[in-house]
C-alpha cells in the first residue's frame, strides 16, 4: 500500500543561517520551532528540550547573541540570523573556559539543563565581563535546574569569568 | 584467577589500594563524563534518531475512573502516515515493577484509573501525525464514581480501583509493634501527640521520559530509555512481550535527572518496544511534559499521627507511628513505600520501644512512587517537628535534645536494623557551630528565626526488588595490552555520578587515571547486572563490585610484575600509571607494560567482582524494607525570614552537615548534597502535586491541577539560598573506601528544619508541607485569636489495623521474628552459594 506523506511534513519552507559560525541551508516543514529545526533538521542535539512550552528554559540558544527559548522561535523568523548553539561554544578543538568550568567543578551533573546554561551564561559574560553573583542569579532564572541545586553553576561562571579576563589580559 | 570469598565486613584500611595513600579517591576531580555534559554530546534518549524511525503517541484517558466499553481505531488506522494502532487487547499481560503489585497494563483494557491512563497508541511516520491521528480515536467510557483522597477510598469500598490489595480500595495494612509501647507510655514522663500532613510532590526531571526500540538485524529487541532501573525494564519486557530475556537488550541512556521518577517500567516503554517487533522499524516516544506529570510515581500524599513518650531528660520512651498514604492509582513501589513510612524511624534515635501502623489506599490519581527518601521524608518530617515541640515543653535546647538521644554505632535497633558507623553527633556539633546556633536560637528579632533537624538514610536497600539470591551488583573488567582498561556494569547514570564511582575505584586501585578507562555501563547485553540507580546503592554495591574485580585485576597483574623485577608481589605499589617495588621505587614498569605480563603470563586479563549485602538481623515479614549495609546521617539549622503581615517566607542561608563516610570525589558529593537541599526546599516552600474536581457541568473529573512547570512552583536560581556544607568522613568499613550514600539523604532534614525555623521566627506551627505564606497567615491569625498558633490536620481517620505482628526488641530477648507469626529461622547461607565466579 502506498502511503501519502502528509502534507506537514513536506519540507517547503526554507531559510539560511549562520549556526556557529558557519552559513547552512535547510528546508523543513513550515510549522516547526528553531528547537525541532536545530534537532531534528540539523543534527545538532545538544540543544535540549524540557516543556516545549518556554517553562523550563532547557532549550535557550543564542540568537544573534541574546538567549532565546529555541522552542518558542519559530524556524522562518530566522532566516539570515546568527545561532549559537553549545555545540559552537568551544574554541578551535578547545573547551571554552565556561566548559572547563563546569566540568572542573561539578555544575553539570545529568547535564541535561548544561547547554542551556552554558549559552546564556556567555551570554551573560560577553555582555557583563565582571558579573555580580546577583547578576549570574538573575540571568541564569530561567533555565532550572533539578540537580545541582544552581550554587556550583554560580561558582564555575564565576571561576570561568576569571580565566576570561586572564585570557585576555594575557591577548592584549 | 582468583576466587576468594569477599567479605564486605572487612575494616576499611585493608580496602585502600596502595595502603597509605590515596591519589585518587578523595581527590576533587573532574568526573569522567564531564566533557559530554558540558559539550552537549551525552547521548540521552531523546537524542536517538535512526533511520526509518517511526513515532509514536500515547492517547490517555480524560477521565479518573472509568470502564471501557470500546474502542474504535479504525478512522485513526485510515490517517495517512499512521502505520500501527495498538489498545489493551495487544498487550493484556499484567506487570508492574514489585512482584505484590502486577497491577499495571501497558494499555488499559477495560478499566482506567486516574486521567492521562494510556488507552491506545498510534504509531505513525511523523509526531505530528501520530499526534493528530489521537483525535480520531474513538473510545467509549463508562463514568466510575471517582475515589480523591485516602479518607474516600476507605469510606468507599466500591466501586473498587483494583481486585486485588486487602479490602475495598485499600491496597496494604501493615501493623507492627516491637515491644510493650502501651508500657512505656506509662513510664513517660510526657506523651505528646501530633498529626502531620505531607502533600504529595513530583521529581520533575528536567528530560522528559523518552525510550527508542528497534527490531535488531537479528530479530532481537533492543531498547534505549532513560530508564533508572534497565535490569527491572528487562524483566518487565520479558513478561509482558513474552519474549526469552536473552532476546532482549535494554540500554539505559544517561538520564537528564531521576529523582526516582524513572524507577518504574513505564507503558511507554512496553509500547514502543512491542510496535518496533510488528512495524519491524525503530519507534519513539518522548513524553509531553504534562505526560510526564501523569507518570509520576512520585512522594506519596502522607497523613501521620505521631504518640511519642519521653523522659524529664529527653530520652524517648516509646513511639506510635500511624500513616495514611494516598496511593494513586496503581501499586508502583507503593507496598514497599508503606512499609518505609515506619522504617527508620528508629535510625537516628533510640527509641527502645515502637509500634507502627501504615494504611496505603488507591484513588483515582497518577500513581505515586519512589521519589527521593522513598517514603522516609514524610515520617521524618514529623518526628523532627515533633522532637521541636518536645524541646520546647522541656525547656531544652532542641540540638542538645537530640545530642542527648542520638542512637549508638553498631547498634541493632528496636526494629531489627543493623546501624553501621553513626556520626549523627558530629554533624549535630559541626552545623550548631558553624551556624552560630547558640547566639540565633530563641535570639533572632520577630520574624527570623533558625530551625534544625536530623535525619539517616539507607546506603542501598538491603534487598532486590524480586526475592533472588545473586548478588545486587557486578562489575567486569577488561585489560587490553595498550594499558586500556574496560568497565563493564548494570550501573545506570542518572546525573549522580555512578560512572565516575566506577572509575575512580577502579583506577585507585590499579594506579592509573579515570580518563585511562573506558566505562560500559546501564546496558543488559553489555555488563553484568545491577539492579538500578534507586535506594542510594550503587556506590557501595557498584563501587564494591567494582573495588573487587579491581583487586583481582591487580593481583594478576602483581604476579607477573614480580616475577619480572624480581620482588615479592606484596611490596609493589600500583600509582601514576606504574607497577613499581614500594622499596626501590626506580625499579618499576609503565602500567601498559604490566598487563602485558599479565598476559603473557595467564591468558586474557579480564576479571569480575559482585556484591551481595549483608544478611539482615530482621526476620519478621515485612523487615525487608528498612535494612541497609549502613546508614548515612544529616544535621541541618535552616534560618528562614518570614513577614509577620503577609506571611511570606524566605530562606536565606542553610548549613549542613552529612555523614559520609568518605568523599570519593568531593565536589560531586557537594553536589548531591546541594542538590538535596535545593530539592527538600522545594518540598518545603511550593512543590505540590495538587488536584482539583472539574465543574460538574464539565465532567466533574478529578485533574491534575497544574501538570505544567510555569505553575508547578520549583525553586530557580532567584530562590536558591546560600548553603554552608560540612562532610563528616569517619570511612565506614562496609562501604568501597569507606563511602556512604549522599543522593538522598541530605533532602530529609530541610522541611522539617524549615518548619521549627518558621516557629522560631513568628511562633506558629505549621505541620504541613509545603510551608506556604497562606498556611502562616492561617496559623497567624490562629495565634492573634488566642488559639492554637498551627495550621495543619486536626485529625487521623478511623482505620482497621490489622493485628500487629509483635517483635520483641533485641534488649527484651528477641531474636527477630514475630511471636505472634511462623517464625523464619535465620540460616547462614550455604557456603557454596557464597562462593563467586570469576
Amino acid at each position: 500500500m502506498l502511503i501519502t506523506l502528509p502534507a506537514e511534513s513536506q519540507k517547503s519552507a526554507h531559510i539560511r543561517i549562520a549556526l556557529n559560525g558557519e552559513h547552512v541551508d535547510v528546508s523543513f516543514a513550515p510549522y516547526k520551532t528553531l528547537l525541532e529545526i536545530l534537532r531534528e533538521d540539523l543534527s545538532h542535539t545538544g540543544t535540549k528540550h524540557g516543556c516545549e512550552l518556554g517553562e523550563c528554559g532547557a532549550c535557550a540558544v543564542l540568537l544573534e547573541g541574546k538567549p532565546v527559548l529555541s522552542c518558542l522561535v519559530l524556524g522562518v523568523e530566522c532566516d539570515s540570523r546568527n545561532i549559537l548553539t553549545v555545540e559552537g561554544l568551544g574554541l578551535e578543538g578547545h573547551l571554552h573556559p565556561l566548559q572547563d568550568a563546569f566540568a572542573d567543578l561539578g555544575a553539570a551533573q545529568c547535564g541535561y539543563c548544561t547547554p542551556a546554561i552554558l549559552v546564556t551564561a556567555k551570554s551573560l559574560l560577553d555582555e557583563h565581563p565582571q558579573a555580580t553573583r546577583d547578576q549570574i542569579r538573575a540571568a541564569l532564572s530561567g533555565v532550572l535546574c533539578r540537580c545541582t541545586g544552581y550554587l556550583q553553576i554560580f561558582e564555575a561562571v564565576e571561576a570561568a569569568m576569571v580565566k576570561i579576563a586572564e585570557q585576555n589580559a594575557a591577548a592584549k | 584467577m582468583p576466587n576468594q570469598k569477599y567479605t564486605p565486613d572487612r575494616p576499611a584500611k585493608d580496602s585502600q589500594a596502595n595502603g597509605e595513600e590515596l591519589r585518587v579517591i578523595g581527590v576533587p576531580r573532574r568526573r569522567v563524563d564531564a566533557r559530554a555534559k558540558v559539550t552537549g554530546q551525552t547521548r540521552f534518549a531523546d537524542d536517538i534518531f535512526l533511520p526509518r524511525m517511526a513515532h509514536c503517541k500515547l492517547l490517555r484517558s480524560p477521565h479518573p475512573h472509568a470502564r471501557i466499553r470500546s474502542i474504535d481505531a479504525s478512522r485513526a488506522l485510515a490517517h495517512p502516515g499512521v502505520y500501527l494502532v495498538l489498545t489493551g487487547k495487544d498487550l493484556p499481560i499484567e506487570y508492574g515493577i514489585l512482584p505484590v503489585s502486577q497491577d499495571e497494563q501497558a494499555l488499559c483494557v477495560d478499566h482506567v484509573r486516574h486521567v492521562g491512563d494510556p488507552v491506545a497508541a498510534v504509531i505513525a511516520r511523523e509526531e505530528l501525525t501520530a499526534f493528530e491521528a489521537l483525535d480520531l480515536i474513538d473510545v467509549d467510557y463508562e463514568i466510575l464514581t471517582t475515589i480523591s483522597d485516602p479518607e474516600e477510598a476507605l469510606a468507599t469500598p466500591e466501586p473498587r480501583i483494583h481486585d486485588y490489595g486487602e479490602e475495598g480500595n485499600i491496597h496494604k495494612r501493615v501493623a507492627l509493634e516491637f515491644g510493650d509501647v502501651e508500657k512505656s507510655f506509662a513510664e513517660a514522663d510526657e506523651i505528646f501527640e501530633d498529626i502531620f500532613f505531607y502533600q504529595g510532590s513530583t521529581h520533575l526531571p528536567i528530560e522528559q521520559h523518552a525510550a527508542v526500540a528497534t527490531k535488531d538485524p537479528d530479530g532481537k529487541l533492543t531498547i534505549w530509555s532513560s530508564t533508572q532501573t534497565p535490569h527491572y525494564l528487562h524483566r518487565a519486557l520479558a513478561k509482558v512481550l513474552n519474549m526469552p530475556p536473552a532476546h532482549i537488550r535494554v540500554s539505559a541512556t544517561p538520564n537528564g535527572g531521576g529523582f526516582g521518577g524513572k524507577s518504574d517500567p513505564f507503558n511507554h516503554e512496553i509500547v514502543v518496544a512491542k510496535a518496533a517487533l510488528l512495524l519491524d522499524r525503530p519507534v519513539k516516544i518522548c513524553l509531553t511534559r504534562e505526560e510526564v506529570f501523569y507518570c509520576h510515581r512520585g512522594r506519596h500524599p502522607v497523613l501521620m499521627k505521631f504518640k511519642t513518650g519521653v523522659k524529664k531528660d529527653g530520652s524517648i520512651t516509646g513511639m506510635h507511628l500511624q500513616t495514611l498514604i494516598d496511593g494513586g492509582g496503581y501499586g508502583s513501589y507503593g507496598v514497599a513505600s508503606t512499609f518505609y513510612t515506619g522504617a527508620l524511624q528508629t535510625t537516628t534515635y533510640h527509641i527502645p520501644r515502637y509500634r507502627f501502623a501504615g494504611c496505603r489506599t488507591f484513588t483515582n490519581k497518577p500513581p505515586c512512587g519512589p521519589k527521593r527518601g522513598h517514603g522516609t521524608v514524610q515520617p521524618r518530617f514529623g518526628q523532627e517537628v515533633q522532637l521541636d515541640k518536645i524541646a520546647e515543653k522541656l525547656k531544652l535546647d532542641p540540638a542538645e535534645l537530640r545530642l542527648r538521644i542520638v542512637e549508638a554505632p553498631n547498634t541493632v535497633t528496636a526494629n531489627y536494623l543493623r546501624l553501621s558507623t553513626v556520626n549523627l553527633s558530629e554533624c549535630i556539633r559541626r552545623v550548631v557551630k558553624i551556624s552560630d546556633w547558640k547566639e540565633k536560637f530563641r535570639k533572632l528579632p520577630e520574624g527570623r528565626g533558625v530551625g534544625i533537624a536530623c535525619s539517616a538514610y539507607l546506603t542501598g536497600a538491603g534487598l532486590a526488588i524480586y526475592w533472588n539470591k545473586m548478588p545486587h551488583s557486578g562489575v567486569q573488567l577488561k585489560l587490553d595490552r595498550g594499558g586500556g582498561v574496560a568497565i563493564f556494569c548494570g550501573a545506570t547514570e542518572i546525573g549522580q555520578g555512578s560512572d565516575d564511582v566506577l572509575a575512580s575505584i577502579v583506577a585507585e586501585v590499579l594506579g592509573i587515571d579515570t580518563f585511562d578507562i573506558r566505562l560500559f555501563t546501564g546496558d543488559t547485553d553489555l555488563g553484568p547486572v545491577d539492579l538500578g540507580s534507586y535506594s542510594s546503592r550503587v556506590t557501595i554495591m557498584a563501587g564494591s563490585a567494582a573495588l573487587q574485580a579491581a583487586e583481582r585485576a591487580r593481583e594478576l597483574l602483581a604476579e607477573a610484575v614480580a616475577i619480572r623485577l624480581e620482588v615479592p608481589k606484596e611490596q609493589l605499589r600500583f600509582a601514576d600509571k606504574h607497577v613499581f617495588d614500594s622499596v626501590v621505587p626506580e625499579r618499576r614498569v609503565p602500567f601498559h607494560e604490566a598487563v602485558c605480563l599479565a598476559e603473557a603470563r595467564f591468558g586474557t586479563i579480564g576479571t569480575v567482582g559482585s556484591y551481595t549485602p549483608p544478611k539482615s538481623p530482621a526476620l519478621y515479614k515485612g523487615g525487608g524494607v528498612g535494612p541497609s549495609p549502613t546508614y548515612s546521617y544529616t544535621a541541618a539549622v535552616v534560618e528562614v525570614a518570614v513577614n509577620p503581615v503577609t506571611g511570606w517566607i524566605t530562606v536565606p542561608k542553610i548549613w549542613i552537615a552529612h555523614d559520609i563516610g568518605r568523599a570519593l570525589n568531593p565536589p560531586l558529593v557537594r553536589g548531591q548534597v546541594e542538590g538535596s537541599v535545593y530539592m527538600g526546599l522545594g518540598e518545603a516552600l511550593m512543590e505540590e502535586q495538587e488536584f482539583r474536581r472539574l465543574p460538574k457541568k464539565l465532567s466533574h473529573a478529578l485533574v491534575h491541577k497544574f501538570p505544567s512547570m510555569l505553575e508547578y512552583k520549583s525553586p530557580t536560581s532567584l530562590d536558591m539560598p546560600e548553603v554552608v556544607t560540612e562532610l563528616v568522613e569517619e570511612p565506614d568499613p562496609r562501604g568501597p573506601f569507606g563511602a556512604k550514600e549522599v543522593g538522598q539523604g541530605p533532602l530529609l532534614p530541610i522541611m522539617p528544619a524549615v518548619a521549627n525555623a518558621v516557629y522560631d521566627a513568628v511562633g506558629v506551627r505549621i505541620d504541613e508541607v509545603p510551608i506556604t505564606p497562606e498556611k502562616i497567615m492561617k496559623a497567624l491569625a490562629e495565634k492573634r485569636a488566642g488559639r492554637d498558633p498551627r495550621c495543619g490536620p486536626s485529625h487521623f481517620p478511623h482505620v482497621d489495623w490489622p493485628e500487629a505482628l509483635r517483635v520483641p526488641p533485641p534488649w527484651e530477648g528477641g531474636d527477630g521474628n514475630a511471636v505472634n507469626d511462623v517464625p523464619r529461622p535465620s540460616k547462614p547461607r550455604p557456603e557454596k552459594e557464597k562462593v563467586l565466579s570469576s
